[in-house]
């Protein structure tokens, strides 16, 4: 019977990887392998000014100082940073002036993905930055945007035309000596999204990043950069999506994000990276640096991320709550099938006053993937009546997974309260026998319970991308059955 | 509509099934009883088609499909409905959201467009006042922290949602008091018509005040010792199993 249920399980739990196809485009590379020469070039392609080149520079010596990271619950096989090429780009990298402009391959690509660059009437609400490789290839809705004096544009655009916001801000966050991946994004970032709102504005639209690996033997290193002025209200999705390729792919980012005074941001990620195949051959590593500061009082950053694709996920969006009043949230699914790992959570640093803190972590292991939260509360000496709340379940399917919780709490005020509850459950035979009874196959059933579990998260998604990250939970847990 | 014929059933390589045969027509309704463990369970789930041990012999016919070699969800959307001994607790699946989507897959199997929200509600709504179950419960998850008897009429409620052509009713009587019992018996009446079927599995008499068997057999150790009408069922209320097993150990070896 355990043997029947097993293969029940297998069959359900090893869906294909849909966006799995390559794209023909051609390709601006540079010559693979990392040193100084490499750090240079990338900042001379990109026309940059004096002080990026040298923030590059310092971050590239720090690194070299650096090792990578052991604490993690994973096994990371090792990385040949001198077979990687550090910078690929669309070739065709024209000023676009309309969607024409862009190549038509690169047009259908996005297309494929359900992401249109054109500014469609059924995705009015919903502005979108596409990042292909290295590079930010189209950016919508920039105009009406612009009117109500919201920025949002690629990064090397930001350097260009916003280079005393960039300054100000860029790694104020995440400082270039943070962490070994961080660090090296610092030194070899490549694009990715930047976004002002100012002073008592509210984007009235979703605004989306949606990134794409398509050239080989290359990393992807973007890096995000958010503010939002005072009473500023913004919420922002990022999605990405690879190729599948049997050699792995290194992907680290860093995002950064500002919330000042009564200011509130939301970032949702549906994180859809190559994850490898069955075998465990392939797949992205994502290496990841979120973090986001509550400056002002009574701000508020919410995270929330729907984590289903990559062969190895590490990656902890974190609040520092440095204004009194203010309040971190972190919202998360991570699903790992087949072979692969994450470790993934979040820190709550509370340093203000009357901070409050939430924690929803939702892990979903399966075929022998190993899921492990990690999260650090920490409340400092004045942060009198700092709350924090954290909830970790996890959902196994089958019986060669594994789920690993690590709580990390450090409190210095005799006034915080902070609680933390954990459940772990399983899918059982009987669960799935009980549905198919009332005609509900396998696969929905899996589908039901798994949406059931998640949906706390799935909720607090902008509407537009909730029905796509339910149906994604579904594929990436599913195959063939029946 | 059901022709069991000589079925054998072993689970890890111990004979629970010894060689079943009963015949259901439609519009009957057929009572099992016997001691615990003799197998009623068993066949129910077979009949269901939980995967548990294996078919060592026999047949099931079901409207002449050969129904053993028919998927669970297959069954159930071909009108078999388990009503379970011990219903499953299904966290964060709400039961709207899970009889929605059993619903819309029967529909889809007869050819029909899944029901609008608002005329999916309305069908929760008539079947939960029919068989008087407690409007609360189908907000919540199925089945979950459901006490016993409201598990019990929560199956009842669904075979209502679900119209069966054959219902299998495992003890849906057991723990019940007399109030849910009579609740669990109103409910089979109402949805009883003249061309679909039961299969009532029970421990006692009592159910058989309420819902009237055309036939009753009696299962003893992986086998259908005795059949007869309803005044078995009083019969073995009076005397218990005893001159059962007596007469099975005396000869009349089936
Ligand atoms: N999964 C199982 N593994 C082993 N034996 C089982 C299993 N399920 C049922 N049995 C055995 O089968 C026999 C019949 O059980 P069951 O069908 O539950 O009887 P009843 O419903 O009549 O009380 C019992 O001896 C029981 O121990
Ligand atoms: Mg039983």
């Amino acid at each position: 019977m355990e043997k029947e249920q097993d293969s029940i399980l297998d069959e359900v739990t090893s869906g294909e990887y849909k966006y799995g196809f390559h794209s023909d485009i051609e390709t601006e590379k540079i010559q693979k392998g990392l040193n100084e020469d490499v750090v240079r070039i990338i900042s001379a392609k990109k026309n940059e000014p004096e002080w990026l080149l040298e923030f590059r520079l310092k971050a590239y010596r720090h690194w070299l100082t650096m090792k990578m990271p052991v604490w993690p619950n994973l096994r990371i096989p090792e990385i040949n940073y001198q077979e990687i090429i550090f910078y690929a780009a669309p070739k065709q990298r024209p000023a676009l002036n309309s969607i024409d402009d862009i190549d038509p391959e690169l047009k259908r690509t996005f297309d494929k993905l359900g992401i249109p660059l054109i500014e469609q009437a059924h995705l009015a609400g919903v502005a979108v930055d596409a990042v292909m490789d290295s590079v930010s290839v189209k950016t919508t809705f920039k105009e009406t945007l612009a009117e109500m004096g919201i920025i949002f544009c690629s990064f090397s655009d930001a350097v260009k035309e916003y280079p005393e916001l960039v300054r100000r801000y860029m790694g104020t966050v995440v400082p270039y000596t943070d962490n070994f991946f961080a660090t090296l994004n610092s030194a070899v970032f490549s694009d990715g999204s930047f976004c002002y709102i100012p002073k008592g504005v509210r984007c009235p639209m979703e605004l989306s990043t949606y990134f794409r690996i398509n050239a080989a033997n290359t990393g992807q290193f973007e890096r995000t950069l958010l503010i939002a002025d005072e009473e500023a209200y913004v919420s922002y999705l990022e999605g990405c999506t690879a190729p599948q390729r049997d050699e792995n792919q290194l992907h680290a980012a860093i995002v950064e994000i500002i919330a000042e005074k009564n200011a509130e941001v939301k970032y949702s990620t549906v994180q859809n990276w190559y994850p490898g195949n069955k075998e465990g051959k392939g797949g992205i590593f994502n290496f990841v640096t979120k973090r986001g500061i509550c400056r002002g009082e009574s701000s508020k950053i919410s995270w929330t991320q729907i984590e289903t694709g990559s062969a190895i996920t590490w990656k902890y969006p974190s609040c520092i709550l440095r204004g009194d009043n203010s309040i971190g949230e972190f919202y998360s699914v991570a699903v790992t099938n087949n072979h692969q790992q994450a470790d993934t959570g979040t820190k709550m640093i509370h340093i203000g006053k009357n901070t409050k803190s939430t924690i929803v972590s939702k892990g979903i292991s399966a075929g022998r993937g190993q899921n492990s939260y990690r999260g650090l509360v920490k409340v400092l000496k004045n942060a009198t009546n700092a709350r924090n709340y954290s909830q970790c379940d996890s959902l196994l399917l089958g019986d060669k997974c594994g789920a690993h919780t690590f709580p990390y709490l450090e409190v210095d005020n005799q006034s915080a309260i902070v609680e933390h509850e954990a459940t772990t459950s399983r899918i059982g035979e009987d669960q799935i026998f009980y549905c198919n009874q009332r005609g509900i196959s396998t696969e929905d059933a899996i589908g039901l319970i798994v949406n059931g579990y998640a949906r706390e998260v799935i909720n607090k998604l902008p509407m537009e991308f909730a029905v796509e990250a339910q149906k994604l939970l579904q594929i990436s847990l599913e195959g063939s059955v029946g | 509509m059901l022709v069991i014929d000589n079925l054998k059933v072993a689970i890890n390589g111990k004979n629970i099934l010894k060689g079943i045969s009963l015949k259901i027509r439609p519009g009957e309704i057929h009572a099992i009883m016997g001691p615990n463990g003799s197998g009623k369970s068993t066949l129910a789930a077979v009949l269901a088609g939980r995967e548990l041990g294996v078919v060592t012999g026999g047949t099931v016919t079901y409207y002449g499909k050969n129904l053993l070699e028919m998927a669970a969800e297959d069954r159930a959307k071909e009108g078999i409905f388990l009503g379970f001994q011990y219903p499953i607790e299904i966290p964060g699946v709400s039961m709207v959201n899970f009889m929605k989507t059993a619903v819309n897959e029967h529909r889809k199997h007869k050819g029909l467009d899944p029901l609008s929200a608002s005329d999916f509600l309305k069908l929760m709504r008539e079947k939960k006042e029919l068989v008087e179950i407690d409007s609360k419960l189908a907000n919540r998850s199925v089945n979950e922290g459901f006490s016993g008897g409201e598990k019990k009429k929560n199956e009842i409620f669904q075979m209502a949602m679900l119209e069966p052509k054959l219902a299998i009713l495992d003890e849906t009587d057991s723990g019940l008091d007399i109030d849910a019992l009579r609740i669990v018996a109103n409910g089979v009446n109402k949805i009883k018509r003249a061309d679909n079927s039961f299969i009532v599995i029970t421990h006692y008499q009592r159910l058989l005040d309420y819902i009237v068997p055309d036939v009753v057999h009696v299962l003893y150790d992986g086998r259908i010792v005795k059949t007869a009408g309803k005044e078995l069922a009083l019969e073995l209320e009076e005397k218990g199993y005893d001159w059962i097993k007596k007469e099975v150990e005396n000869n009349i070896l089936v």
